[in-house]
Formats: C-alpha cells, structure tokens, sequence
C-alpha cells in the first residue's frame, strides 16, 4: 500500500509541469470531472490530479515522482472499462495515455503491428485492412477502448472463440515499472526465455506497469464470413445446440445468444426480422475459405433443424450478415431503451451448465424482483446478463448488486468464474473471496510487490487487501463455506 | 493413474525443514535442457501423480494431473477426435504434460494454432511454502486474478510444483496434406511469409535440406482447393515428416552431436549471418542451428533479428545457456521467484545461474 503523500496537490502539479506541457497536467474540479469514473460509472472517485503525457520519458519521470513519494497512479486509456478499473485514487493521480494514439508501424510481411496504448482497437484492423489483415480481439466496445486497455483487462470479443483473447495476440509490450525503468517484455520471436512475464501483465489491470507500447499479431481477413441465425423454443435446445456444434468439429468464428427478453428488445431497436417468438436465438458464424465455410455452413443449418431449431436463416450476402448480427450488437442500447439502468454481470461457466444457469438466474430475478436479460458470448460459456435497473428508485442499486453477488457465486458453484474479460476492478472485489482461498490472494499481493514495491500501481483494485477478506467472506450472499478456504 | 499429492507436499514440507533443495523431474526427458542441476538435490518425482482428472470433449477441456504422459493424454483425446493442437514435442516416451509445460514446447502448429502457454486455462500449484493454489480454471475465459497458469511456461518448474493442468482441447482437422519443393534458402523466408499471410488453412511452414514443406490442415475441401492453387507436390509420408520435426527426430537434429541452438526470432528476418547448418520453423520463426558458438556471439545475432536464443542441448553449459535477462527484468524475476518460493527449493540455477 502507498503511504501517505509527503507532497501537496500544487506541489505535485508543479513538478509535472517543469516537464510536461502545463496544459496536460490538469488540477481544476471542473476539467478533473470526466475522470471521476470509467464505464461503470456506479463508482465514482475524484482525483487529485491527471497528467497526459505525450513520450514515454515523461511517463518514466512521472512514476519516478510518484514512487518516490508514494503516490498512487491509476493508469487510463478511453475509460470505457466496466469493473472502474480505470476509478481514479483519492489521494493519487490519473495517467491518461489518450494523447499515444499513434499507429507507429504495420509490417504486411511479418503480419503484426506497432501500437502506441492508446490506439483505439478499430482503428488497428481499419489500418491493417490495406493490407488484407485485421487484428483479432474485438470487444463490442472496440470503437472506443484502447489497445492498452484490452492489454490490461485481455480484453476478449464476438470473434475470441476461434481467435482468442487479447493474451493470444499480442507479441511484446513495452512497459513502464512502478520504479520507472522502461522494459520490453517479449520479443518479435513467438516466445521469449524465462518466466511468461507477457502472460502475467496482460489483464493485469494497471497493477503491475503502464504499458506504453505494444506490438500485436494481425490475421488474414478471411475469404468468407456468414452467419446462421437459428431461433429455439427452449434455453435448453440452444444450450445443447452450442454443444452439438463444438461436439460436431466446427469452432465457429462467434457463437452467440441471446435469451428472450433480449431478443425483443433488439428486435423492436432495429425494427424487425429477429424471431420474436423465441425463446433464445443462436448467432453462430463461420468463417475461412470459400469451401470450407459451404461445407461448414451446410452442417451447422442441418445440426440446428435436428436439435430443433423453430427458425434457421444463412446470410447470402454481407449485407444479409451484417443485417443478422445487428441486433446482437446493438443489444445493449436496445436493453437500455426498456430500463432506465441496466447492470451488466460477466461470470464466466462451463458450457454444459449453461441451461442450468440460465434457469437459476430467472428464478433469482422472481426472488429479487429486477428483471434480467441474456445476451452472451455462449461458445465460450462467458455470460453477460444484464440486470435491469432504476438508480433512482430507493434500495434498486443495492438490491442489483447483491443479485449481481449471486449470480457470480452462481458462475464459481457451476466450476466457473466471476469474470471472463470485463475485469474485478472495484466492482468485482468482494467476489475475489468466493473464486480464491487467503493463500491464493497472498501470492497475487506478493506478485504484485514484485513488479511494484512501494505499491502506487492502482491500489486498492483486482485483489482485496487480506484483512477485508473476512468480512466479505462474511457478508457472502449464500452461507457456503469452501472446504479448502481458511478464514481470516 | 494415482494422486500422490500428498507425498509431494510432505516432500516439499521437509526439504524446506531440512533445507535441502528439490530437482523437479517429470518424465526426465527434458533433462538436457536448462542448466545441470547441482548433485546435491533430492529429487522430486511427478512421474506417478498421473491420470485424468476431469475431460468433457464437448467443452473442449481436459483436466489432468501433471505426471501424465502426453502419449496417454493424446490416446484418451484421439478417442474422442480430439487433439492438443500446439502438438507437443515427444523428446521420449515418458514426456509429460507438466515438463511440456514449465519448458514451453510447442510443435510445428505454433505460428497458427498457439503454444500450450496459449491452450492453459488453469493450473494448481504447490509452491516453496508447501501451499497447494488454484489458478485459472477450466473455462475459455477467466480473468479474475493475474495470470499466474500461464506464467510457469518457460519457469522451468522454478516456481513450484505443478500438480494438475487444465488445457484447452480442439477437434482433430478433418484433412491434412504437405506440400514440398525445392527452395533456396534466400528465397524461403519471404515465402514462407506470404503463404503465412494468404487466408488459407496453412498449420506448418518448414525449410531443411533446400527444400520447403507446407502442411495444409482442416475442412477436406479447404485443403484440397488450397493445395491445388499452391505451387509444391504432395509429400506422401507427410505426417511422418511433422512428427519427426515436432520430436527433434529428423535427420538434422540426430546427425550429430555439435551444440543445437534455438533462436526465437522474427519470423521475417534476414537469415543470421552464421556459417553451418540451420533449420527453419515455424515459418522463419524458429530456427535451429547446429553448429559450435559463444553464447554472447549468438545473443547478438538473435537480437538483431528481434528475438533470443538458447543452447538448446550440448555444448558447454557451465555459464548461461538462455538469452540474458535484462537487469530490470531480471531483478522482476528474482523477486517473482521469491515471491513463490522463499527458501529457493525449487530447481536451483536450472533457468538462469542467478535463479
Ligand atoms: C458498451 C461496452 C461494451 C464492452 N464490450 C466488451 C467486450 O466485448 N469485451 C471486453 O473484453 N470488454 C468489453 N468492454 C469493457 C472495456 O471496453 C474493456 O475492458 C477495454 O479493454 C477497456 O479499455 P479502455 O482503454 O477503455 O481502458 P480503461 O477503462 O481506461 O482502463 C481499464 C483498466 O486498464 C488499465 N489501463 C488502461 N490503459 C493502461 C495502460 N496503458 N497501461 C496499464 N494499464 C492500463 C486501467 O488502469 C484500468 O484498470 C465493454 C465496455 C463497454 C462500455
Ligand atoms: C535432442 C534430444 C535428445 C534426447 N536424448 C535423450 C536421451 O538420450 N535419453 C532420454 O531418455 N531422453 C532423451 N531425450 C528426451 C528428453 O530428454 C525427455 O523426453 C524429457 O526430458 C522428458 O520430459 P518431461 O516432460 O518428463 O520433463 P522433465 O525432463 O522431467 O522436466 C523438464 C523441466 O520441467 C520441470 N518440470 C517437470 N515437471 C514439472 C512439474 N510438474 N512442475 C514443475 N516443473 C516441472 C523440470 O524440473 C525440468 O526443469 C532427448 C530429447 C532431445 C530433444
């Protein structure tokens, strides 16, 4: 933990400008606001201050200044994070990496490209389609969200059953250490000697370096993409649909769906074509050469009539895709049209519960009273239910969040997880006791203080202090006690 | 197929009472690589904590202790049509799944199919204190925590045992053909490359002996059209050729016993300027060099072509034999190393002399 700061706030802002553009080192309430929060916008924290620097010696003289009078540093890229990873320190300051926003190099030979962090992730497959690549992981908020960012929470995407995650596509990152030593972590090879530090820092969450550049994997645009879009009249036919096409050989590009309640929300938003009727619709596409996507494609249409499919529709054209999967992808606006708040849960479980897991979820939503709609990412069993809410109303935000407790200890009780790529931050903190044991957590701290001594890397967030872990383990929403979990 | 857990933690319990230290070993076939172990060691044998834990092919996940051999592990798969795609190198016939693991071995599919590193979804740990933890898990997607399963790839077992490993499992392709003709090594990376950079079902790019095998793997029909537009003629014995690539049994590396090193480099760089034999991999991303060399020598070259090497077997291991650290990183994994394992029981001076 950082001690407390032996520097004022002007003192601070000072220092920052002797090297910083004055402009970028920002100590007004008014300009500080924006950043009070990320994209969980329920938890709310104003900083002392915000630094933008533009080159990496500025981002190394700035945690030097901040590790020596141990002041937290919360690293920012777009904000766009949904665990207020990115909610800033009290005490400390905002590392905004908004101004590296270049594309430094593309190599169409070797396929991988040079990133500064803050690089929006469409912005990297808009400049490596020249060249007939595109850049793997996309997140539904990848107009936004910034390569550093993904790194930080390995960000996944529609595409990540085939493709993989953020992890799977990256080749090297430069880094920043608390102490201000620049480091390169990997190299251009496939694999570098050593501990795997690549794998440690992505979806490290801004707790164990600022990553100040990155180089990332690019992939052949595929010759063909199309999508099936099959209705069923049961969560449990299209849960064993999902299974039925992994069972089959095929691993689909995206495989998604969507329950009921989501489905006519994103039918009324793009006005029409969606099977109303259903009870949970299939997204499934597949992509690769002309040939196999036929013979692929043929497959999946007759696997979904025979486990009883009430509706199957192929894309013909990229047109008809794109017109397919628009309202999955404008399923979230389209809950936010029928509730004033939504919340959105990220726990992630093994396929063959998923009909399990849907079910308890509908009967928590009777016993708390808020409605619950399901749009997720199902080929790989990472579940996105969005609680739906009112702020205003008195008690609803506190009863979501304990409905929201229950359904990440729901995920872990089925053999899964609290989260499959939005990331603990904050949010998430409490439900760390319910995956891991003390000693598990210890070795994250001690992790931790390996890369960050004095601790000023994001504080607070990703791991609960030990001694918390017993209230919360306390306050859990179901009395269950690990076996193996010693208290206190 | 037993769990000999316990004896493995009252193992590490009393080595760390004793103040002895412990030579982790799997199958020992990997035993080459790294640096020698101190004699003094005792040994800690994973060989019987084997069997499969828990494998649903529909997930795609299989869960098993790490003393498993990888021959039993790719039976129980084939049963079911499924395969571990980063095809594990077989350096003998009691390789396990753990020393796959702590040593990062990957066969010719890496470039397109990943590594383990990349199929790991969780792992349990027994580290320097004797605790057993639980990382990851055995989901697609897991990101409470850091990544601490995939963090022992490449650790060479120096930060604690590994007990059990969840891995992700993929079906079997459908169809499978090699391509091979004559190339000139000036002309094969740029070759390579582009192949690599086509949307086509391409799993295998190798250069030996002046000539060029590409492997084609998935749906049948993908692979015939591809291999029809693709220069090369169909390699009869293809499958024998990758396997003998994949267990460092072909020709190259069984000829003789000069130093083998492995550079890790840009898959696009230049050919190091180097006099002798070379192998080239996943397309031009591992080369192997057989030949006699200094390490600081061969550091510079594999730098230049944007990447590391090691001295994969023979030669003189007495100094380094993995590309140095620089000093912040290396002063990251000294701490990281504490950080598991306090008394240093584990594996001393294996991966790094200062490790
Ligand atoms: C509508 C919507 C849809 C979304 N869909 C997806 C999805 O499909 N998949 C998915 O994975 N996520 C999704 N997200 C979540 C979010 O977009 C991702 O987590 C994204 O990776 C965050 O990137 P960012 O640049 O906005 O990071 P921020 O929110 O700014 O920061 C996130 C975390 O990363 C750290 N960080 C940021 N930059 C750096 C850096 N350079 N160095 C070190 N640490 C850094 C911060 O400290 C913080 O802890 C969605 C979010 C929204 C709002
Ligand atoms: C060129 C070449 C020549 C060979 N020659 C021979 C030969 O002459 N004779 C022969 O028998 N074999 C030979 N082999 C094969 C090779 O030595 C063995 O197949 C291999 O050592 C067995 O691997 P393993 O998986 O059992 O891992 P090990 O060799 O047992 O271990 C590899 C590393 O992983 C660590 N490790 C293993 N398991 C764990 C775990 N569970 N947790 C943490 N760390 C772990 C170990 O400590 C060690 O650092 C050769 C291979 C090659 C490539």
């Amino acid at each position: 933990m950082a001690s407390k700061a032996r520097i004022s706030k002007l003192q601070l802002a000072e220092q920052f400008r002797a090297f910083i553009d004055p402009r970028f080192v920002i100590t007004d309430e008014e300009t500080l606001k924006p950043y009070e929060c990320d994209g969980m916008a329920t938890y709310c924290e104003m900083p002392m201050l915000v630094v933008l620097p533009d080159t990496v010696a500025q981002v190394q003289q700035v945690m030097r200044i901040c590790n020596q009078y141990g002041i937290p540093v919360v690293a920012r890229g777009a904000g766009t994070g949904l665990s207020a990873g990115a909610m800033p320190h009290r005490d400390g300051i905002v590392l905004s990496l908004a101004r590296f926003s270049r594309i430094l190099d593309i190599d169409p030979l070797a396929r991988t490209a040079r990133l500064q962090p803050g690089v929006r992730n469409l912005a990297i497959s808009e400049e490596a389609a020249k060249y007939g690549l595109y850049y793997g992981p996309d997140p539904s908020s990848q107009i936004a969200c910034s390569i550093g960012g993904n790194v930080a929470e390995n960000a996944g995407g529609v595409h990540c059953l085939k493709y993989g995650l953020t992890v799977h596509n990256i080749i090297s990152v430069e880094m920043v250490t608390a102490e201000g030593e620049l480091v390169t972590i990997g190299s251009d090879g496939l694999d570098s000697c050593g501990m795997d530090l690549l794998a440690l820092l992505t979806g490290s969450e801004g707790l164990l370096g600022v990553v100040t550049e990155v180089k990332v994997k690019l992939l052949p645009v595929p010759e063909v993409a199309r999508v099936v879009m099959a209705g069923f009249d049961s969560i449990q036919k299209a849960a064993d649909a999902v299974g039925g096409i992994i069972a089959n050989g095929i691993i689909p590009a995206g495989l998604e769906m969507m329950d009921s309640h989501a489905i006519v929300a994103a039918d009324d938003f793009i006005g029409g074509g969606y099977p109303r009727e259903a009870k949970a619709l299939l997204l499934c596409e597949v992509d690769g050469t002309e040939e196999e996507v036929d013979e692929h494609i043929a497959q999946t249409e007759a696997l979904f009539h025979e486990l009883g499919a009430t509706s199957v529709r192929t894309s013909r054209t990229e047109e008809e895709r794109a017109l397919l999967w628009k309202g999955r992808k404008s399923a979230f606006p389209a809950v936010g049209k029928i509730s004033p708040d939504y919340y959105c849960m990220d726990g992630t479980i093994p396929r063959r519960h998923l009909a399990h897991v849907l079910t308890e979820i509908e009967k928590l939503s009777g016993q708390f009273g808020l409605r619950v709609a399901n749009v997720f990412h199902a080929g790989d069993g990472n579940l996105h239910p969005l609680i739906l809410f009112d702020a205003n109303a008195p008690g609803e935000l506190e009863r979501t969040e304990a409905f929201g407790a229950s359904i990440l200890r729901l995920c872990v009780e089925a053999g899964g997880c609290i989260t499959g790529e939005h990331g603990v931050g904050v949010e998430k903190i409490r439900q760390m006791v319910v995956q891991f044991t003390d000693e598990e957590l210890r070795q994250f701290h001690d992790v931790k203080t390996a890369f960050d001594p004095v601790g000023i890397l994001n504080p607070g967030k990703n791991v609960p202090a030990l001694k918390f872990c017993q209230e919360y383990r306390a306050l859990a929403p179901t009395q269950h006690t690990q076996t193996d979990a010693p208290h206190g | 197929m037993a769990d000999i857990f316990p004896q493995l933690q009252e193992q590490v319990l009393q080595a760390r009472e004793d103040g002895r230290k412990l030579n982790i070993i799997g199958g020992g076939t990997k035993a080459f690589m790294g640096r020698p172990v101190d004699p003094n060691t005792d040994i800690l044998n994973l060989a019987e904590h084997t069997g499969v834990v828990e494998y649903h092919p529909v997930e795609l996940v299989l869960t098993v202790r790490a003393g498993t051999p990888l021959r039993e592990i790719e039976a129980t798969l084939a049963e079911q049509g499924q395969a571990l795609h980063f095809e594990p190198p077989r350096l003998g016939e009691n390789a396990t799944i753990g020393g796959t693991l702590a040593c990062n071995l990957s066969g010719p599919a890496r470039p397109w199919a990943g590594s383990i590193r990349d199929q790991v979804l969780g792992i349990r740990l027994l580290n320097g204190k004797g605790e057993h933890l639980r990382f990851g898990g055995q989901v697609m997607k897991n990101v409470a925590g850091y990544d601490v399963s995939r963090l022992q790839a490449g650790a060479m077992g120096t930060l604690g045992v590994i007990t059990e490993i969840s891995l992700k499992v993929m079906p079997q392709p459908a169809a499978t053909l090699t391509l091979v003709q004559d190339m000139a090594p000036g002309e094969v990376i740029q070759y390579m490359n582009s192949r690599a950079a086509e949307p086509k079902p391409i799993t295998g790019a190798c250069w030996v002996d002046g000539k060029v095998y590409l492997r084609l793997s998935g749906a049948r029909s993908a692979v015939e059209a591809t291999a029809e537009k693709w220069s090369g003629k169909i390699l009869e014995q293809g499958e024998q050729f990758w396997q003998q690539i994949r267990d460092l049994q072909h020709g190259f590396f069984t000829a003789t016993n000069v130093p083998l090193w492995r550079f890790s480099i840009s898959a696009t760089a230049p050919q190091p300027k180097l006099e002798g034999e070379w192998l080239i991999d996943w397309a031009g991303a591992q080369r192997w060099y057989r030949g006699e060399g200094q390490m600081m020598e061969m550091e510079a070259l594999a730098a230049a072509a944007g990447g590391q090497v090691s001295l994969f077997r023979g030669g003189d291991r007495s100094g380094e034999v993995m590309h140095r650290q620089p000093e912040a990183l290396k002063t990251i994994q000294q701490r990281i190393k504490n950080a598991f394992d306090p008394d240093h029981l584990f594996n001393p001076g294996r991966l790094y002399s200062w490790l």
